[in-house]
């Protein structure tokens, strides 16, 4: 199934009316790492998932603290025994269980399309990139092209990208939250993400499983160029045959791949995952 | 449930006196107090470790504390807290009301309750002396993920120790409660029939069996790792680090309802006795617990989504995580059934118990939210999260814990809790706890990351309320300090049935309850 590559028009509309309609404060959600201010398909769907099942539990909510309320302040009131007994299992049973049982179909309902709708099209030739956490930095390399990152990472808009992610030490997570989802980074594994951003702009990553003393400073700026901004920029770098920066441990300056994250990396074949999306 | 005269004769303990008195008592009132008292400190002490994290994040920039130290904080709070705070109240709770709600003289093993909670101070001691070793406590996370756990200091050591001294007296308490509601109730009490909270600790009781090795193994695995060379999870060695979390989160899921099932049990007395009206649905109150009991092993994985998991796995934990939801709604409903049309009063323990259930359901809707895994893969080791655990063990967990002891404190001291201090501390803690932990979820929705000491500048609006919250939180629990010490000096006596809707073995005995009770066991028809 085609991916969304531009803004679908139901994404934004659902982007644009929600927010004003839903308390004022979750706009001031929006920022450079924003989970509700997508710049790429994948953290569209999320978004897309996470205002509908966000109103929808509000206003469960609300109705069921109005039904509490409602419950509390009439006045008592003698039933026969069979009465109370029938209108308080209606409760129960419409309340607690229809009402979850309800809530759940709706969230599988509308989850696995979205889950779905993450997952790539088979036979794209998608940019990899890989990226090895260490404590505390992002090395961020560009094979075939010999270039080596540290903390920056660049990409091309509107095209797919597969980020390569492993640890050298302990487990990290990579995440671009306006990308989209994130993954951890594990010694000994290398887990795929794919990722697409939408237009060229600067970005946000951090680093979001816990890792130690450097783990709040473990920023990855991210820079989206246009495609051929991309491409000049990589030949550019490449030409350069040196690496910027701090030099990454283990790679040798001029391009060589970092050394293999741990011997026991290759034991686990990479595995792409993206959102609920997973191919071997 | 009616019981006939409880023995009141030897309301006088045997044996030595002073301190030796707490050292050696098998009496399972002492041994409950202690616990409480225990767990009271504790909280205190997780509560400070809590506010010195908030200090730090009141403002972007690291001001007061460095990030190791502001790591270790964070360990030890989670740790204090979860194992030294709630798990120890609630076996407090047990330790008074089992017998007492069950017509029994003491708990099935009076020595072993001794030495259960005798393991506690030694690991504590051994928990928060960590903080003084060389390189300090450990800074791995409560959760103790490895690799990061097995490049800790001495301190993770002794955090581990810590946790294998807990879990050795958590396995032997749980033990005898089972022992005790098996074998102990008084004739006529058939199963069907025995109070909620002992059906509640029951079955919580048999979680905590069943998962407590299962932690103790994931730990010790860290321990030999550490010093014995092995690699269970050591890429380099051929072991995988994602197996440590496999393993902690099968203790940890059902860990979470060790915490809150006992709750559920507390807050199905509270709202009967001041609904003045018998609970609705018991048979489907136990059948709910038990369902969530038995479902609560097969959702661990809900915390990993992250960790690079096959669709399928994805989609099954995703399923049966929110199947929880059912039985949960159940008791939720089953609550709301008992007050309807009940003649209400909302003195303390119903307040605590009414904004137990408003808050927990928030946070039971935040939980379902972030269990549909495409929401999870983008707020897992967020602030949302840390919200939403919040929601469910502050204002689930301990406001339970607050409304059951302003509940039995009569039966307990003998004199009526302050009303209105217990009406002030509800509302303060109420009003503060929203105001620290609510904005929690737009940090998480703007993307702050867990367990950090400094953040970017988008996020300080939020952060400064949230630690304005915090402290007026921190600071309401003094006034439950004011109202234990009050209620144990004095105040109004408290009689037998010390609330008029109160219904149940523990109210036939005097209050306070004597030392003995049930010597010989009453007969429930
Ligand atoms: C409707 C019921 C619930 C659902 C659906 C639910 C779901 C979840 C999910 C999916 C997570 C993982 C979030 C993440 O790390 O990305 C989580 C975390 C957590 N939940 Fe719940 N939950 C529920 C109730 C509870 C209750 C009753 C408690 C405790 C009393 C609890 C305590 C926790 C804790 C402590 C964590 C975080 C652990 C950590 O990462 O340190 N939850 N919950
Ligand atoms: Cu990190
Ligand atoms: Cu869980």
């Amino acid at each position: 199934m085609p991916l969304p590559s531009a803004r679908p028009a139901a994404a934004l509309s659902v982007q644009s009316m929600l927010p004003a309609l839903v308390v004022p404060w979750l706009a001031a959600c929006d920022g450079p790492q924003s989970i509700l201010d997508p710049a790429g398909p994948a953290a569209r769907g999320v978004t897309l998932l996470w205002w509908p099942m966000l109103i929808v539990a509000t206003v469960v909510l609300v109705g069921v603290t109005a039904a509490w309320i409602v419950a509390m302040l009439r006045r008592p009131r003698d039933f026969s025994p069979e009465e109370a007994k029938r209108i308080s299992r209606r409760w129960v049973v419409s309340g607690g269980i229809l009402l979850p049982a309800a809530s759940i179909v709706l969230l599988l309902g509308f989850g696995v399309p979205v889950g779905d709708r993450m997952l790539p099209r088979r036979g794209e030739a998608p940019l990899r990139i890989d990226v090895t956490a260490r404590q505390w930095q992002w090395d961020v390399a560009y094979p075939g092209d010999g270039v080596v990152l540290v903390d920056e990472l660049h990409l091309p808009a509107g095209r797919a990208v597969h980020i390569h992610v492993t640890s050298a030490d302990v487990i990290h997570s990579f995440w671009v939250p306006r990308l989209g989802p994130k993954i951890d980074a594990v010694p000994g594994r290398t887990n795929v993400l794919r990722l697409q951003a939408d237009e060229a702009g600067s970005l946000r990553g951090q680093c979001s499983e816990f890792c130690g003393t450097g783990h709040a400073h473990m920023v990855l700026k991210v820079h989206v160029h246009t495609e051929a901004g991309f491409s000049a920029w990589l030949t550019e770098r490449a030409a350069a045959a040196h690496v910027g920066g701090k030099d990454p441990a283990g790679a040798t300056p001029g391009g060589a791949l970092p050394a293999p994250a741990a011997p026991g990396a290759a034991r686990n074949p990479p595995r792409l995952v993206s959102g609920v999306a997973f191919l071997p | 449930m009616a019981a006939v005269t409880p023995d009141q004769l030897h309301d006088h303990h045997h044996g030595p006196t002073g301190l030796m008195r707490w050292i050696t008592t098998t009496n399972h009132k002492d041994i409950g107090t202690m616990y409480l008292i225990f767990a009271f400190v504790m909280f205190l002490s997780g509560g400070v470790l809590a506010l010195t994290i908030r200090a730090e994040l009141f403002q972007p920039g690291l001001q007061i504390v460095q990030p190791e130290f502001f790591n270790q904080l964070t360990t030890m709070h989670g740790l204090v807290m979860i194992f030294g705070a709630i798990m120890p109240a609630f076996v407090g709770f047990a330790n008074w009301q089992i017998p007492l709600m069950i017509g029994a003289s003491d708990m099935a093993f009076a020595r072993m309750n001794n030495w259960s909670f005798w393991l506690l101070p030694p690991a504590a001691i051994l928990l928060i002396g960590s903080f003084f070793v060389p390189g300090g406590a450990t800074a791995a996370g409560w959760t103790m993920y490895a690799p990061l756990s097995v490049q800790m200091g001495i301190g993770q050591d002794m955090a581990i120790f810590a946790v294998h001294i807990m879990g050795v007296s958590s396995i032997m308490g749980a033990i005898n409660i089972v022992v005790t509601v098996l074998n102990m109730r008084a004739p006529g009490m058939k199963l069907m029939k025995m109070p909620l909270f002992c059906w509640a600790w029951l079955i919580t009781a048999y979680l905590l069996i069943a998962v407590m090795p299962v932690l103790a193994g994931a730990v010790t695995m860290v321990l030999t790792d550490r010093h014995f060379g092995t690699s269970f999870f050591n890429a380099a060695g051929g072991g995988d680090p994602v197996m440590y979390q496999h393993i902690f989160w099968f203790f940890g899921h059902p860990e979470v309802y060790i915490m809150i099932l006992p709750a559920f049990g507390i807050i199905s007395h509270i709202i009967p006795t001041f609904a003045r009206k018998p609970l609705f649905g018991y048979a489907s109150m136990v059948y709910a617990l038990a369902a969530i009991a038995i479902l609560s092993f097969s959702v661990w994985a809900h915390h990993m989504f992250t960790t690079g998991m096959p669709a399928v796995g994805q989609l099954f934990f995703m399923y049966a995580t929110m199947l929880i939801a059912v039985p949960t709604g159940v008791k939720v409903f089953n609550w709301t059934a008992t007050m309807w049309r009940g003649s209400m009063s909302f003195e303390p323990p119903m307040l605590w118990a009414v904004g137990f259930i408003l808050v927990f359901t928030i946070g039971g809707f935040t939980g379902l939210i972030v269990a549909v895994a495409p929401i999870d893969i983008q707020v897992q080791d967020t602030y949302y999260v840390v919200a939403h655990f919040h929601y469910v063990l502050v204002a689930g967990s301990l406001f339970a814990l607050f409304g059951g002891a302003y509940y039995w404190l009569p039966k307990w001291t003998g004199h009526m809790p302050d009303e209105r201090l217990g009406k002030i501390h509800f509302w303060c803690s109420m009003v503060f706890f929203n105001i620290a932990f609510f904005p929690m979820h737009f940090l998480g929705l703007a993307g702050m990351p867990r367990r950090i000491p400094d953040y970017a500048l988008q996020f300080a609006d939020f952060n400064m309320l949230a630690t304005i919250g915090a402290f007026g939180f921190g600071l309401s629990q003094l006034i439950f300090i004011v109202v234990a010490v009050k209620c144990v000096r004095g105040g109004a006596k408290a009689s037998a049935r010390a609330w008029e809707g109160a219904d149940g073995l523990e109210w036939t005995v005097p209050s306070p309850a004597p030392y003995h009770t049930f010597e010989e066991a009453p007969v429930v028809r």
